[in-house]
């Protein structure tokens, strides 16, 4: 298939994610905060940090206050990771391809969009509490998703989307982790109060893995929290579960079997996945989450760029 | 006392009829100088005539709906406010007969035979030239005319593959080529993307009337593409080649490499090397045979054309001219759709097959005839006045809606360069009924037929009929607020129930 048109439908897929992941964090920061003692001061400058864009935001909003935060993350045209900037880009990129993707995968993200952008145009006071945008959103969400998966043979078009959908995944559950984590810390020591154990539920609502973690583990316990979302195998959520996809995809792109390697892409993301594979949750909290979770990105970043080199900027060589 | 019941009735729960309906003394495509119907209309009309207007509405709304969705839409200015606006649809199809078909098709291909014959001789012998049938300096001197063409020889001698020619009714009935689109003409998405909403629309009247069907219109354009690959290639690769998705006519090039099943490519995409043209793929290069280009010849080639273009391809020209990938349209056919040139059609279609004209022109003057000239600066009050090489309805004069001191400012453009201006009787196109607040009215319209030249002439049962949706514009571009109609051509014989493939 044409590299420019593989690029359009992994940015796609990239974009979705992304816009699918921040309406999560809002959701489950409201949630939250309507279950939260009353007096305590909402905590939305998590949300902030978890994008890694905190500079910008301060500039042009100042304090993170519920308003400036849910107006920053959904509607901000001006913010490239907004979720309407992002459901934007989505379609843009769709718009190029979509005589390649599936025509409900176009049509649905088409609707998407200009819901989204309608709920925008209504007003921002209206949408940043409203419930109804957010439960919008999880439905789209999970509909592209379905669309991604019955609606598109597995071949090329299909495999390069989904690396899109888990690179991006791995990323958010790895900042989300790191935030939370880092802002949880102090409470570390005082295990079993009310409100600790509200905001590791509210960080596993947040990847959707709330049902999935009390089915395996029962009781909420950090350490198992953290393997459960970096460690797990079977949870499509869990660190560990999208790079194991996504190097698969890799090789189904390539037709180079497992456990060789044909170019940098395959080889970066393999020596990546056996990190995780055979890595424990006890040595990763004790030599810092948080170191560990830094190194993870920066691997990742260099995942993701060697896919850009491997298979999107192919040049000709020289006697060309 | 019992009020009159229909005193009750809203304008929505009102039936549909026609007997208000005025014609203003225009032709009609539905219906007859005597107010009832035309034949091949009559069955839409007794459909229409058992819906309330608000049923019909609420058919039109769906319709508008299914379109949005579908993002079959066109940019109206920034994008980031999320304002896409539909090309406006009117579900009131237009209708064709088949005897009247018979002699459009009939016509449509003798135009497009000679015309294709037109270009080739220009820029091979020239003998219509040496002969004296067209004057040298009006093509020689014709912007579309391309030095670089003088001498090619594309695939099989066709140079116009696509063509879309936009056809008019005068007042009294007769249909007239207004122009011939050879170069890159749009429209055709829409031709196929209204039918399938139609047969939403209206799925009884589908299955009673003999329409003809449009769907095939993709793999007739993907047969007519692969017949022009270079011989001796097993699986021929064929792409369409896009400006990009900025281009307003993006949704068509998408719509129809999906529907051939054929790669989008821009510019970006391609690139020559080792005397081939090769697209960047995620398994390596691949070789490109047949592009179907809706790229301006200036922009195809910066080495050939417009050095500036970012739209195209280095090196293009000269894989083409050695026969190793096959374009169309070709360049240069450009020649024969520049509006002096038009005039000349008949005396084409005189020269190359010793025939008359089946379809006629618009009575046409050239103001670089000194007796036309005059002729029109006389009557510019009463003419169309179009520069030769425009599209889109850009830079003309349309004298009756003009005022005295518009006339004499264009009067001293055409005394400037005579050449570049073209004069038409304004004529009273012929209208068709549209949906307008709570009734139906009569609104001036166009037909575009789409004929595909490969292994022989075909022309597509259909067409876009384009709509002024203003009252009494006689203006149906898009831009200018136009809007379209499905348009349904009609089989020989009626067969009542049977199960129509659209």
């Amino acid at each position: 298939m044409l590299s420019r048109v593989a690029e359009s439908i992994y940015w796609m897929c990239r974009y979705i994610e992304r816009a699918d992941s921040v309406a999560r964090l809002i959701n489950v920061n409201l949630n939250f905060i309507l279950d939260a003692p009353s007096g305590q001061t909402e905590q939305w400058e998590p949300l902030v940090n978890i994008t890694a864009d905190d500079a910008w935001f301060k500039k042009k909003y100042g304090r993170a206050t519920r308003h400036a935060v849910t107006t920053f993350l959904t509607c901000d045209r001006d913010y490239p990771n907004s979720i309407v900037s992002c459901l934007r880009a989505a379609r843009e990129n769709a718009r190029s391809v979509r005589e390649v993707i599936s025509m409900e995968m176009w049509e649905f993200l088409n609707r998407f969009y200009l819901e989204v952008n309608q709920a925008v145009a209504a007003g921002t006071d209206e949408l940043y509490s409203s419930m109804d945008f957010l439960a919008t959103m999880r439905h789209y969400g999970t509909l592209l998703a379905g669309c991604l998966d019955n609606t598109m043979s597995r071949e090329e078009p299909w495999y390069f989307g989904r690396l899109g959908q888990l690179v991006e995944r791995a990323d958010k559950t790895s900042r989300s982790l790191d935030v939370k984590y880092f802002h949880l810390l102090p409470s570390v020591q005082d295990v079993g109060s009310t409100l600790d154990e509200n905001q590791w539920a509210a960080l596993l609502r947040s990847a959707s893995s709330f049902q999935m973690y009390r089915q395996k583990y029962g009781r909420i316990a950090p350490d198992k929290v953290v393997e459960f979302l970096l460690l797990d195998r079977n949870f499509p959520r869990a660190i560990l579960h999208c790079i194991t996809r996504a190097e698969e995809y890799l090789h189904a792109i390539s037709g180079t079997p497992m456990g060789s390697f044909s170019n940098a892409a395959e080889q970066h993301i393999g020596q990546l996945r056996a990190e995780l594979a055979y890595a424990g949750t006890t040595e990763i909290l004790r030599t810092g989450l948080h170191e560990y979770l830094d190194q993870f990105q920066t691997k990742l970043n260099r995942v993701g760029s060697s896919i850009h080199d491997v298979y999107f900027a192919l040049q000709p060589t020289t006697s060309r | 006392m019992i009020a009159n019941p229909t005193a009750f009735l809203t304008p929505e729960s009102g039936v549909i009829g026609f007997t208000q309906y005025a014609q203003d003394g225009f032709f009609d495509e539905l219906i007859g100088e005597d107010g009832a119907p035309r034949a091949a209309a009559r069955p839409l009309v007794e459909r229409l005539e058992r819906l309330t207007y608000g049923e019909l509405l609420g058919r039109q709304r769906a319709a508008e709906r299914a379109l949005l969705h579908l993002g079959i839409t066109f940019q109206v200015y920034s994008d980031a406010q999320g304002t896409e606006k539909i090309f406006p649809f009117d579900i009131i199809p237009r209708i064709i007969d088949a005897a009247e078909w018979r002699q459009v098709e009939k016509g449509l291909k003798q135009r497009i035979h000679a015309l294709n014959l037109f270009i080739d001789d220009i820029y091979h012998e020239q003998r219509i030239l040496k002969e004296g049938v067209i004057p040298h300096e009006l093509i020689l001197g014709a912007k579309s005319f391309r030095a670089a063409c003088v001498g090619l020889n594309p695939p099989h001698g066709i140079w116009c593959h696509i063509t879309g020619t936009d056809l008019v009714r005068d007042r009294d009935g007769t249909l007239y080529v207004l122009e011939d689109n050879l170069r890159c003409p749009s429209g055709v998405s829409y031709v196929i993307e209204n039918r399938r909403i139609m047969k939403s629309t209206f799925p009884s009247l589908f299955q009673n009337t003999p329409i003809r069907s449009v769907g095939d219109y993709p793999g007739r354009l993907l047969d007519t593409l692969l017949h022009l690959a270079p011989p001796g290639i097993k699986n021929p690769q064929a792409v369409i080649l896009t400006p990009g998705m900025y281009n307003s006519a993006y949704f068509e090039h998408s719509f129809l490499a999906q529907q051939m099943g054929v790669e989008l490519v821009e510019g970006r995409d391609l690139v020559v090397f080792d005397g081939h043209v090769h697209m960047r793929t995620t398994g390596g290069f691949e070789r490109v045979d047949v592009i179907y280009r809706r790229v301006d010849d200036d922009f195809l080639d910066p080495d050939v054309f417009r050095p500036d273009s970012m739209l195209g391809v280095p090196g293009l020209m000269q894989v083409y001219r050695e026969g190793r990938v096959a374009l169309a349209n070709a360049p240069g056919n450009g020649i024969a759709d520049d509006k002096a040139v038009y005039a000349y059609v008949p005396d084409m279609i005189r020269f190359y097959l010793g025939e008359d004209t089946i379809l006629p022109n618009v009575p046409t003057h050239l103001c670089s005839r000194e007796k036309d000239l005059a002729h029109v600066l006389a009557h510019l009050g009463e003419m169309v006045v179009k520069p030769v090489n425009e599209s889109g309805g850009y830079g003309m004069l349309v004298g009756p809606a003009a005022s005295a001191a518009e006339c004499a400012a264009f009067a001293e453009k055409i005394k400037a360069n005579p050449r570049n201006f073209i004069a038409q009787p304004t004529l009273g196109l012929s209208r068709a009924p549209v949906i307008v607040e709570g009734q139906l009215e009569g609104r001036h319209v166009d037909l575009r037929p789409y004929i595909l030249y490969g292994k022989d002439i075909f022309v597509l049962p259909g067409g876009l009929t384009r709509v002024a949706l203003r009252k009494g514009s006689l203006v149906v571009n898009s831009s200018q607020g136009g809007g379209s109609k499905d348009t349904w051509v009609l089989a020989d014989a009626p067969h009542p129930g049977a199960a129509t493939v659209c």
